[in-house]
């Protein structure tokens, strides 16, 4: 699949005629800087990263990989038939994000709660929902997972628990939060998991739902998925700070920072934060840091960056270090891996099919479920 | 029948309902330990404890988000804004989120969400306080709508919008909270949303009215039948979305002639969208132009007689009713 064109120098704060310092003299974080990351420090993370796996179970291990392998594939999949003009409206890709929904959400009980933004079609998959929900609601299909109604950015399952993908940035992180307030109300055990982007944080939505869940001891997870970038404006040029985590301490709420390029870094911190929620109401942010490769959506050139920083963190590709670390600790082998690799492939292809197949969704549905 | 306030009737919904279904729960600022600003929610929490009346910190977008995740969460939250004037700092949370929900679900996710408090013009609150929202939220498909101008209305139509499974928005007026009036007794006391009412019969012209011009238009009717003999019919649609049309087209096919009394600015208001209606359903049915009473275009000024002066009363509906029949 082609990669993201990148034509220009890279747009730094300096050249932008910002006096801001580099990130690593700001603050905190600095170990985690993670465009930076020398080779010692790559076989650093593979190491602990080892130590992890160890200590899970090899089936899991092995749906984590495929979750993520589907979730590339599946992706790769939709930027190709997107251009073919199957797809409309705004498609927002997850490749090179895809160890923070697996992550995170493989450490979830089946009755657990998940919302997220636009970038939502890998979290749906993870939640439960089938490919063919997926790719048969971007094609707009009376199949599609919320009946072609919906589109790339709102996949919806009420039976799986996965309430949507939500198009206003951050406005999900308050809806999140209504959740893990009812499922506190009703006693339910339920843990709220929810998703956002680094730019969202720079909401008034965002300050205002960390006070009431700090405030009102809700089992939630915020977790905001810091891929560097809010559509074209690199979080340098947006916020103040770079460290996202610790603003939770504003709220003396818990908050983690976790590299998001490793898929057992995000599960450990993630079970830790799920453990909190579930046992004694109280939530944390998690800021997980990865790397978005393709642009924020479809029609992005990206001219805002470097074909070199993409480079950069495909070097430590979150799947690549995932199959690496499974291969040393001898969980998964070479024939394991072609065969996962295919088993992904024939699920996007079947669903594909499925989406081409489908009927578009009856005149009559134009008027049906506007009101309940 | 009692006869009770509207404040204390829109008490005794919220307390039935509460009792009736175990996840209604009421939040906003000020609601719990202050009773209420308008103490609409009086004694609601000494009752039912923290639990089911929860104050807020003054973040309407976040309490306005918890309350449209709590609903599809199966919850059945009731929120207040203290003026719904405010409720523009939430207006992303009641638009693009609990209106679109139903829809961009596909059917799945419903919002059964009230979001209530006083709309409109108060006593010289001025600019930013005074605002009538009603068209603006009427504007999105997914969102009922829903004005009051009695004790029983308010009663049986808050009762209503808790029981249903949409998001309502339902406008109170706070110069109205202290009107009397009588409220049919029983804890089963409802009416359903969308069904106009029929305040005063009359056969010369009808006036639509709703929430605070309601009383005012009554005011004007029986001047016009005591000075000029005019017998005025006055409806109050009662609930804006969805919106009974129908009972309206027929006051006016019995007496051909129509006023439009509201409290909001005139531009793009409930009232035009009435007008047209009208004109589709009725026109060959007018003797008259349709005439409009609204609030000037202007922000609500302070002063006590620039704000008399830019809002609805009785003489200017009555000039409008002359008009209407050429006296």
């Amino acid at each position: 699949m082609a990669k993201t064109a990148i034509n220009r120098k890279p747009v730094t704060a300096a050249k932008n005629g910002s006096k801001t310092a580099k990130p690593s003299e700001k603050n905190g974080n600095e170990e985690f800087a993670v465009v930076e990351l020398a080779k010692a420090e790559y076989k650093q993370r593979l190491k602990s990263q080892l130590e992890s796996i160890k200590k899970t179970d090899k089936r899991l291990l092995r749906e984590m990989l495929y979750q993520m392998v589907l979730g590339r594939r599946f992706e790769e999949k939709c930027a190709e038939v997107y251009r073919m003009g199957k797809i409309g409206g705004f498609c927002h890709l997850y490749i090179g994000q895809e160890a923070i929904a697996v992550g995170s959400m493989m450490a979830l009980e089946p009755t657990d709660m998940v919302i997220t933004s636009y970038r939502d079609h890998v979290q749906a998959m993870v939640k439960g929902m089938s490919p063919e929900s997926v790719l048969a609601e971007l094609y707009g299909k009376a199949t599609g997972c919320v009946k072609g109604k919906g589109g790339s950015m709102h996949m919806f399952s009420k039976d799986l628990g996965f309430y949507g993908g939500h198009g206003i940035v951050g406005g999900q992180i308050g809806v999140g939060t209504g959740m893990a307030y009812a499922a506190k109300y009703k006693g339910t055990g339920q843990v709220t998991l929810c998703f956002f982007g680094e730019a969202a944080v720079n909401q008034g939505i965002f300050h205002e739902s960390l006070n009431m869940a700090q405030l009102w001891k809700l089992p939630i997870v915020f977790i905001c998925e810091n891929n560097q970038y809010g559509m074209g404006t690199s979080q340098d040029r947006a916020m103040s700070t770079r460290n996202i985590a610790r603003k939770a301490d504003a709220f003396e709420m818990a908050n983690e920072f976790v590299d998001g390029m490793d898929v057992m870094a995000v599960r450990d911190a993630s079970i830790r934060a799920i453990e909190r929620a579930r046992k004694k109401n109280m939530p944390t942010l998690l800021e997980v840091r990865a790397y978005r490769y393709m642009g924020h959506s479809m029609s992005d050139p990206g001219n805002y960056r470097t074909r070199e920083e993409i480079a950069k963190y495909q070097e430590r590709d979150p799947i690549a270090l995932f199959k690496q670390s499974l291969n040393d600790a001898k969980v998964l082998s070479e024939k394991d891996f072609t065969k996962l690799e295919k088993d992904a492939m024939d699920a996007v292809e079947s669903a594909v099919k499925f989406a081409e197949e489908s009927p578009l969704p009856l005149e009559s549905e134009l008027m049906t479920d506007v009101y309940a | 029948m009692a006869t009770l306030t509207i404040r204390d009737a829109l008490n005794q919904a919220l307390r039935e309902e509460i009792i009736r279904d175990d996840n209604v729960f009421v939040m906003g600022e000020e609601v719990a330990e202050y009773d209420g600003a308008y103490k609409v929610t009086r004694g609601l929490w000494k009752e039912f404890g923290d639990k089911r009346i929860i104050d807020t910190p003054i973040t309407e977008l976040g309490f306005a988000a918890v309350g449209v995740g709590a609903a599809m969460a199966g919850l059945r939250p009731v929120i207040e804004f203290m003026t719904w004037n405010f409720s523009v700092l939430a207006s992303d949370q009641i638009i693009n989120h609990a209106a679109k929900m139903f829809y961009m679900s596909g059917g799945q996710f419903k919002v059964p969400v009230v979001f209530r408090g006083p709309n409109g013009s108060a006593f010289q609150v001025s600019s930013q306080h005074s605002h009538s929202l009603e068209a603006m939220y009427a504007n999105f498909p997914g969102l009922k709508v829903v004005q009051p101008s009695t004790a029983a209305d308010a009663k049986g139509l808050l009762k209503s919008s808790i029981r249903d499974d949409n998001p309502v928005i339902f406008m109170e007026q706070e110069r109205m909270y202290g009107l009397k009036g009588e409220v049919p007794d029983g804890d089963d006391f409802t009416i359903p949303l969308g069904v106009a009412d029929i305040k005063r019969e009359g056969t010369d012209c009808t006036i639509v009215a709703r929430s605070m011009t309601v009383p005012i238009a009554l005011q004007a009717a029986e001047k016009m039948q005591a000075e000029f003999d005019v017998s005025v019919e006055v409806v109050d649609p009662r609930t804006i979305k969805p919106l009974d049309i129908e009972t309206i087209v027929n006051s006016v096919k019995k007496t051909n002639r129509l006023v439009i009394a509201e409290e909001s600015h005139s531009f793009a208001s409930v009232g035009a969208e009435i007008a047209y209606q009208i004109m589709d359903g009725a026109f060959d049915h007018l003797d008259a132009p349709i005439k409009r009473i609204s609030t000037v275009e202007a922000p609500m000024p302070y002063a006590k007689n620039l704000e008399t002066l830019a809002l609805p009363d009785v003489d200017k509906i009555v000039a409008a009713v002359k008009e209407v029949c050429y006296l």
